[in-house]
């Protein structure tokens, strides 16, 4: 595999992260893909993934472990490429994960039931503190631990701020652990030391201010949750170091557009800061013209005009016109990701006419990260 | 003057990637030109609106003017509890203990659907004709550059999971009374916006279901962004396929495939929502807001 791949060479977890709607799915599996065939055996980790594609790769009836996809798959996609590795595809549940993880590290069955079943962990698991995040990093480390897998290739979730993956970890240690919890665990009647009137400023406005029924159920979260400490920072350190281990890069995914430019920018940024190592950019959807092509809407006009007639022509010629703006626009956005990610060679991935999100997608994907487009 | 510019909030929602931001400005700016004093917020980003009108990024929570009638805020989770807080509490010592209390911050943290909750109070506190806030003028509009698809939902159910949640005290109480504007079809109207892509298409129809499920609101009007145009007739297509030898012809006829493509997911989308979008064109030198404002007024 040339293309990404030498880029790649030695790394064992690739996480693909951009803003919504860059296609980050689609270049994620078309790397995976790209790597097995290259022989590794490979899994890839995606969120939400587009119907055809799942169904493209067999994803459909797959719950929250990865299954081999079909060798066929590849024939199908790539008929001249000869898969000498495996792919591995799984779509993340994020909640399942977060949930399997407070049943790994709960100390008893008790304190498992009472996380599990509180009304406020169901909305804190899916909703907040970035949980979403945890659960993407937390299933990769178990696949890197336990999966036995030559490469890991994560999508990272559709996350608008690409801080909240980086920082899941610890903002979730920080959430779960030190004077929060201390202040609401005590040895005895928690409910009626916390909602016990003047205990403290902090929990009399509370309860004024929600209502006794919720602080209730905080309690017995925060109790519970107080048990799993220990596990959770361990888990989140492990999963800190990973993101920061040498075999470990960030692929970045863009499209031409101000706000993916954007983010993409912040992403490197953020990257730099929290010294992660940055393994690349791909800018998908490019409007690209080709090196000789003549886009002067006079001259395409004048040619034209015998053939088509002057009006047809003059659309044709403002066609042309318009591709010219777009392609320039696009160079415009190429080069200012160049220069502010520092990315000297970016992977250009031109716009396809088609729709992107299918398996035609996946293959111009393909053929572009491995270096194999023609 | 369309109905939908005399709500109170226009929530613009859609999947990542669709062009919302721009179409929430663009809608911001018809309504300006009305004559309304609009407000466009945007929830939990980092300046996107003010970048597309070219400002640079105002301070979070501050009402900027960016046009003559138009103004712009970004709405953080965290100013608008201190704001609340400020608001709710007698003792303006008490509110600024508890705002600069770690604790305080992680209970409220933790407690479901508070940001949500306190991110739509803020919109609603926008969107009075008497408003909490100490010398604030009234806006006649607020348009909502909300979360994406999902979250967007999220944000409009959080005031009555939180009333149901909590039970009693102010919060449920303020709950359900933000609750009560934001399932007035008269009051509120969700616009989705969509490209004419497959994956897009399918999240807006799945948004109409929810937000017909879970607020009982109606999906009032969807745009089709960043559309190709529709250049050649069938007829123009088949005169130019012969000459396809020319560059210029081959890729325009590939942007006309493009472009029926695209129709072919504007009939579902049609489909889907059972309702007529709006269209919007790609606008190659990059999104024209003055041009996208004309272009949705001629179709309110």
């Amino acid at each position: 595999m040339t293309g990404l791949g030498d880029r790649l060479e030695g790394k064992r977890i690739c996480i693909v992260a951009g803003s919504g709607g860059v296609g980050k799915t689609t270049a994620s599996a078309a790397l995976a893909l790209g790597l097995a065939a290259a022989g590794q055996r490979v899994a890839v980790v995606t969120i939400d993934p587009a119907r055809r594609l799942a169904d493209a790769l067999g994803l459909e009836e797959l719950g929250n472990e990865p299954r081999m996809v079909d060798p066929a798959v590849l024939g199908a996609i790539a008929p001249d490429t000869e898969m000498r590795g495996e792919l591995w595809a799984m779509m993340l549940d994020a909640k399942a994960t977060f949930d399997a993880l407070i049943a790994k590290l709960a100390p008893d069955e008790r304190t498992r039931d009472d996380v599990l079943g509180n009304r406020i962990y169901a909305q804190l698991s899916s909703a907040i503190a970035g949980s979403q995040e945890f659960s993407a990093v937390a299933k990769l480390y178990d696949l890197d631990r336990d999966g036995g897998y030559d490469a890991i290739v994560l999508d990272t979730p559709p996350s608008r701020n690409a801080l909240d993956f980086l920082d899941a970890p610890d903002r979730l240690t920080d959430f779960f652990e030190g004077r929060a919890l201390k202040l609401f665990v005590v040895p005895t009647g928690i409910a009626a030391r916390v909602l016990g009137a003047g205990t403290s400023v902090v929990f009399s406005i509370l309860k004024k201010l929600t209502g006794v029924n919720l602080l209730d159920d905080v309690a017995i979260l925060f109790r519970a949750m107080s048990t799993l400490i220990d596990g959770f920072r361990e888990r989140a350190a492990a999963v800190k170091a990973l993101l920061a281990d040498p075999a470990t890069t960030f692929l970045i995914v863009a499209s031409p557009q101000r706000e993916p430019v954007a983010e993409a920018i912040f992403f490197r940024q953020k990257l730099r800061e929290a010294g992660m190592p940055f393994g690349g950019l791909i800018v998908n959807r490019v409007a690209v013209l080709a090196e000789d092509e003549a886009t002067d809407p006079i001259a395409i006009r004048a040619q034209l005009r015998d053939t088509l007639g002057d009006a047809l022509a003059a659309k044709v010629a403002q066609s042309a016109e318009d591709l010219q703006v777009l392609a320039a626009r696009n160079a415009e956005a190429v080069e200012r990701l160049k220069t502010e990610l520092d990315e000297p060679d970016p992977i250009i991935v031109p716009r396809l006419d088609g729709e992107v999100q299918d398996i035609d997608g996946l293959l111009v994907l393909y053929r572009y990260l491995t270096g194999t487009a023609g | 003057m369309s109905a939908l510019l005399s709500r109170r909030l226009l929530v613009v929602t859609g999947k990542g990637g669709v062009g919302k931001t721009t179409v929430a400005a663009a809608l911001g700016l018809v309504a300006a030109r009305a004559g309304k004093r609009t407000i466009v917020a945007e929830v939990a980003q980092r300046g996107d609106v003010a970048s597309v009108f070219d400002r640079e990024g105002s301070q979070p929570f501050e009402e900027v003017q960016l046009a003559p009638n138009l103004f712009h805020i970004s709405i953080d989770p965290q100013d608008a509890l201190e704001e609340y807080l400020r608001d709710q509490l007698p003792s303006g010592a008490v509110a600024e203990v508890l705002i600069r209390s770690r604790i305080f911050a992680m209970v409220a943290a933790a407690t479901p659907g508070m940001r949500e909750l306190l991110t739509v109070g803020k919109l609603w506190e926008l969107a009075q004709l008497d408003r909490r806030t100490p010398g604030a003028d009234a806006y006649d509009l607020v348009v909502v550059d909300a979360p994406a698809t999902g979250h967007g939902v999220a944000v409009l159910t959080a005031p009555r999971t939180f009333a149901a949640a909590a039970g009693s005290g102010p919060v449920a109480r303020q709950g359900m009374i933000i609750d009560a504007m934001l399932s007035d079809p008269e009051q509120i109207a969700v616009i989705a916006v969509a490209r004419a892509e497959e994956l897009a298409v399918t999240e807006t129809g799945a948004l109409r279901r929810s937000l017909q499920e879970r607020m009982g609101l109606p999906l009032e009007r969807v745009v089709a962004n960043a559309l190709d145009p529709d250049r050649f007739s069938p007829r123009e297509a088949t005169r130019l396929e012969p000459h396809a030898s020319h560059p210029a012809v081959a890729r325009a006829l590939r942007g006309h495939h493009r472009a029926l493509r695209q129709r072919a997911q504007l009939a579902r989308l049609r489909k889907l929502t059972g309702q007529a979008p709006m269209h919007l064109p790609l606008h190659p030198g990059g999104p024209d807001l003055e041009l996208l404002a004309d272009e949705l007024q001629a179709q309110l």
